[in-house]
């Protein structure tokens, strides 16, 4: 059962196993063009595998969109060391949920997508890294790796070629941090899950010290439909710098949330309106995030004419991330949405380092002092203070991802920070005395 | 070597070999760049986020820890940016800090009290409620206040990279995050206490030294320490004539930040209340308290009636008493009373080791710092981690820091197994298994423990010498003055620089089984804890800073000041030489050296003996004893000064069977660590007294 209907307007290339009865199942799957891809690969060069997936255009679909085929030719083929592959399935950014749905409704297409990228670096084992708390989807994947296995697809001499490659799922223990490519890797190694120090990159130095490929859910899936139609078909469908199509999670106060294909370069407006069928009660948008909770904030204005491209985007000072848009209506209370924001970086910062560590647990609790009718006028500027004072100079980009929003509301919603402060208190704050100051 | 990276740094031109790190290039360039998370000679973290520095070119701050040099590359360190950063992290830093600093032990040389006194600003902008948790007691002497860590993860790898123990972990997340023991609630660990040490600030605390003092109130006495022998430094912080603290401070002395728990805290012996203050005399069957004038005139008298009817007298000499002590002591015993009788507890057969490297090209003893400089080390019949600790930690400082091959043959598993590069389980004889492959190494330092000995030591130099290639050798001693006690000819066959004695005389064991034997003259060592005095008569002199077993059976026992109270020199177990600094007396003790001078000086021998001045004696020793013509300086200056190698055959028997290690672990450390509360609580503390 999918969890939402489909629009019209998608152009289903990930997604269009999504909805067929069984989709799962090997059998489905190989009815549908599975594995063709696969048998294509084993007779292409690692060398073509590589310049297809660079004349797609693909680029990385966990936020930062970094060319798919340009991060696999670092990997040095010549190694002496085993090469791995790593599925990051720890989709955590808040507003995102598509890979779930890429691994519940068609995992098989995630399987053949590894053993591509395998066959490009000579690997011959690779890990599906799952978060935590999508414990439901290690039972399905370890099923279409048993399933894979059985027919051949998986193991020793794959289809007879002599090839071999074995899947494992991995899962984590339910941190954000363990999104960020290397705690991943020292989480998959049974270590802490904090980054490591960069460079050296994964694709050189990743799982147990090894070269590595390590991308996102949606990277591997695009892959099949990728060796199989040509880099090019793919390509076509997006823009001229980002091929394809992107799962978009729409959510928030739309009327329609949901998964939906779109193309690379779809307008906005078109997305809220036709797709999701426009914001909830009739109202009108006050604010936009474009791909998931790290990403600046947009107005409504900024949307006017925007596209979810990676570069239209970054025209507009903020990410297409990882297609986690979330809608937020004319009565959205900014301030208790900047503090939603930065409770959960709070709760998630591993406590690595200083800036991130501190510096979201302060303005939590400035955000929440605020929110609860507490804040003086000073706060307004030292919240936007304190996140620019972590911004660029964190160990990861998780303080950036703090930062980021937090300075896009304070310094586009300042009017909703300044109305607080002329507002009277909630009668059950207000009786309560002021909180001793240390 | 490949050529030197130029860059700029601060305007300044700099060379640095590539692969230095920015924040080394500076600081060599005497540029400083803060950092609470980097630490020389411990794994990268880049979590402090204090030593962000702008690079030419870069979009953003770099952390200069983690930044190789490159060539053209234009660092500036002391931009307003940078300032601003640096000013921004302590703020952040400091949010969470309970800046209890006016009763926090660490208060005045504490660095995050210093970076905010330089960088930081003087006002925080924080008014929310601290996040506070409870302090932890994690073993007799490590405690843990989380809301003063900050979290720069340097205890947990000095424990796990430097110690090889890993008793520390991090848990939770986020501003939650504390360093906690990887079991349960409490260490199980070296008690090593180097985690306080590397502790910038006061969030791990020691439970000897927590809340006594303020560090600007004591006296601080860099000195030798006193138990084994790898001779480390430590300094002692004095306050009102009482010790309330070891480290070693300025990292100075062969042993840079290295102290392991006997060092750091097992200096308490020395305010212990059963320490002798007064001497004893036998009067009616029992030992009374008297006066120094007559216990010193009983003794002379003695010896003087003794010596002159041509009596025996027995002499047995300590293994933590100073070369000078030691030089004085043998001088009075063969030239003053006569006796070749002198000897002391013997835990090593370097005697024999010498005679065997004798006349053998590429083979020679080697030096602490060779242990971290070697290219491949092998460890025979010793634990060293458990009995050498120092050494133990420059192994592993090699093989970290150098990639050295490490090669244990041992009975019993032992630390080094976890990054050896062979191990083989069994005697002495398993380094045949490894032949070829420490024939293939381009040199080798080997360290072998007390069993191997007499013959077998002999096969063990053979075997070195057949390899072919540079072989140094490291004989493991126990105590901080064993090698001094065999250097200056505390042995009946041995004068001092094992010049062979021409009428050896009686040892230990003979000397309590002589049945006639006048005087037994015992500074600083317990022969009785192990054996019987067979001689019914015999007067014995005990000069001791307890009532031992053997100061019990005593007609005289001389109040003796311990090593921290002594100036003179000691000798390593690898014959560095270092000196004693004496910041504090016990009452009523005197120091071993003055007790000899005034047993002489009773009994006329002033003129032969020469003052007793630790200075004038060493002089002596530098005259008379080969290998101790050392540079004044290096020893003055609180350094160490090498011993020159011995090269030549020992004309004397070796005596292999008197060699008995004590085999003291981390926690024992002979009659001084009887005597040292903190040593037995670390022990209570696990259930084993």
């Amino acid at each position: 059962m999918l969890y939402n209907e489909p629009s019209p307007l998608e152009i289903k290339v990930l997604t269009r196993r999504f909805g067929l009865p069984n989709s799962a199942h090997i059998d489905t799957y190989l009815a549908t063009d599975g594995y063709k891809a696969l048998r294509k690969a084993l007779e292409m060069t690692p060398k073509d595998i590589i310049e297809e997936v660079k004349v797609s255009n693909l680029r990385g679909r966990g936020g930062a969109g970094f060319p798919v085929g340009m991060k696999w030719s670092f990997v040095p083929r010549d190694s002496p060391k085993p090469k791995y592959i790593v599925v990051n399935a720890d989709e955590s950014e808040p507003g995102t949920c598509k890979d779930r749905l890429l691994m519940e409704f068609d995992p098989h297409q995630l399987i053949e997508g590894m053993l591509i990228g395998a066959l490009a670096v000579d690997a011959h084992a690779g890990y599906i890294y799952i978060r935590g708390e999508y414990r439901y989807l290690i039972d399905i994947l370890d099923k279409a790796i048993a399933e894979a296995y059985e027919r051949g697809y998986l193991g020793r001499n794959i289809l007879g070629t002599g090839f071999h490659f074995d899947a494992y799922t991995h899962t984590g223990a339910g941190a954000y941090e363990c999104g960020e490519e290397s705690a991943l890797l020292e989480s998959l190694e049974g270590k802490r899950g904090v980054p490591r120090i960069r460079p050296p990159f994964p694709a050189v130095v990743g799982a147990f010290q090894c070269p590595t490929i390590l991308n996102n859910v949606e990277s591997f899936c695009a892959v099949p439909p990728i060796i199989r139609d040509g880099g090019k078909a793919f390509a076509d469908l997006g823009v001229p710098k980002a091929g394809g199509t992107k799962l978009t999670c729409l959510s928030g106060h739309i009327n329609k949330p949901g998964v939906y294909e779109l193309p690379l370069g779809f307008p906005v407006d078109k997305m809220i309106q036709e797709v999701g069928g426009g914001i909830r009660g009739g109202k009108k948008l006050k604010a936009f995030i474009p791909g998931g909770s790290s990403c600046p904030v947009l107005t409504a204005a900024e949307c006017e004419g925007l596209t979810m491209d990676y570069d239209a985007m970054a025209a507009r000072k903020t990410m297409l991330g990882s297609g986690g848009v979330v809608i937020m209506d004319q009565d959205t209370d900014m301030v208790k949405a900047a503090l939603r924001i930065m409770r959960f970086y709070a709760h998630e910062s591993c406590g690595w380092c200083i800036p991130c560590r501190e510096g979201t647990a302060w303005l939590r609790k400035i955000l929440q002092r605020f929110s609860d009718g507490l804040g003086v006028r000073g706060d307004i500027n030292l919240i936007g203070e304190l996140a620019k004072n972590m911004l660029g100079r964190t160990f990861c980009p998780l303080g950036d991802a703090a930062a980021l929003p937090t300075i896009s509301i304070v310094e586009k919603f300042r009017d909703e920070f300044e109305a607080y402060l002329t507002r009277q208190p909630p009668p059950s704050r207000a009786e309560e005395p002021l909180r001793v100051i240390a | 070597m490949a050529d030197p990276v130029k860059l700029t740094i601060d305007g300044r031109q700099i060379q640095a070999p590539p692969g230095t790190l920015v924040i080394d290039a500076a600081k060599r360039a005497g540029i400083e760049i803060p950092a609470f998370c980097y630490y020389e000679g411990l794994s990268l973290q880049a979590a402090c986020r204090m030593c962000l520095v702008e690079v030419e070119k870069a979009p953003k701050l770099m952390a200069s820890c983690t930044l190789p040099v490159a060539e053209g590359m234009v660092v500036r360190t002391e931009t307003p940016q940078v300032a601003q950063a640096r000013k921004a992290t302590l703020e952040f830093l400091l949010t969470n800090h309970p800046l209890d600093c006016p009763v926090c032990d660490k208060g005045g040389e504490c660095e995050l009290q210093d970076m905010v006194f330089r960088y930081g600003a003087g006002e925080s902008r924080f008014t929310e409620v601290k996040h506070h948790v409870e302090e932890k007691q994690w073993s007799p002497v490590v405690f843990y206040d989380a809301p003063r860590c900050i979290l720069c993860f340097r205890c947990v790898r000095i424990c796990t990279e430097g110690m090889g123990v890993g008793a520390l972990g991090i848990v939770n997340r986020g501003v939650l995050s504390e360093i906690a023991p990887n079991h349960g609630d409490h260490l199980e660990c070296d008690e090593c206490g180097m985690c306080i040490d590397i502790c910038p600030v006061g969030a791990l605390t020691s439970g000897a030294y927590r809340y006594k003092t303020r560090p600007w109130e004591m006296e601080h006495a860099g000195t030798i320490c006193t138990h084994c022998s790898n001779g480390c430094k430590v300094t002692l912080g004095v306050r009102n004539h009482e010790i309330v603290r070891g480290n070693n401070r300025d990292h100075s002395g062969i042993n840079g930040e290295f102290l392991c728990i006997k060092g750091r805290y097992a200096f308490d012996f020395f305010g212990h209340p059963e320490r002798l203050q007064s001497p004893l005399m036998r009067i009616d069957g029992k030992l009374q308290e008297v006066p120094w004038s007559r216990a010193l005139a009983a003794v002379a008298a003695k010896f003087q009636e003794v010596k002159g009817r041509g009596g025996k007298f027995g002499v047995i000499g300590s293994t933590r008493t100073t070369n000078e002590e030691n030089y004085y002591l043998q001088k009075l015993a063969r030239q003053g009373l006569g006796t070749n009788h002198i000897d002391h507890h013997r835990s090593g057969d370097l005697v024999t080791l010498i005679d065997a490297l004798s006349g053998r090209p590429n083979a020679s003893l080697a030096t602490t710092a060779d242990l971290y400089n070697a290219k491949a080390v092998l460890v025979v019949a010793a634990d060293l981690a458990s009995e050498q600790p120092f050494l133990s930690f420059q192994v592993r400082a090699n093989y970290r820091h150098h990639q050295a091959r490490i090669y244990v043959v041992t009975e019993k598993a032992v630390r080094e197994d976890a990054y050896a590069a062979a191990v083989v389980r069994g005697g002495v004889d398993g380094v045949e298994s490894l032949r070829e492959r420490l024939a293939r190494e381009p040199e080798l330092a080997i360290l072998f423990g007390a069993s191997v000995k007499g013959e077998e030591l002999r096969k063990l130099v053979e075997f070195g010498s057949s390899l072919s290639i540079p072989v140094k050798y490291v004989c493991l001693l126990d105590y901080s003055n064993s090698r001094g006690a065999i250097d200056m000819g505390l042995m009946p066959e041995l004068l001092p620089g094992c010049r062979p004695s021409e009428q050896p005389g009686m040892t230990i064991p003979e000397m309590l089984a002589c049945a006639d034997l006048d005087v037994l003259w015992v500074i600083g060592a317990n022969p009785l804890a192990r054996g019987q005095l067979a001689s019914a008569n015999a007067f014995a002199v005990v000069q001791e800073m307890f009532l031992t077993e053997t100061a019990l059976a005593a007609q005289v026992v001389l109040p003796a000041s311990s090593a921290y109270e002594k100036t003179g020199t000691v000798t390593n177990v690898t014959g560095e030489v270092q000196r004693l600094a004496s910041p504090l007396r016990k009452m009523g003790t005197k120091p071993d050296l003055e007790i000899i001078g005034l047993i002489a000086k009773e009994m006329g021998l002033a003129p032969l003996m020469g003052p007793w001045d630790a200075g004038k004696v060493f002089d002596q020793i530098r005259q008379t004893a080969p290998g101790y013509n050392l540079p004044l300086p290096a020893i003055a200056s609180g350094g160490a000064a090498q011993t020159a190698a011995l090269n030549g055959r020992v004309a004397a028997p070796s005596r292999p069977e008197l060699i008995q290690s004590a085999a003291n672990g981390l926690f024992e450390s002979g009659t001084l660590g009887r005597y040292s509360k903190i040593l037995h609580s670390v022990l209570e503390g696990r259930g084993r007294t």
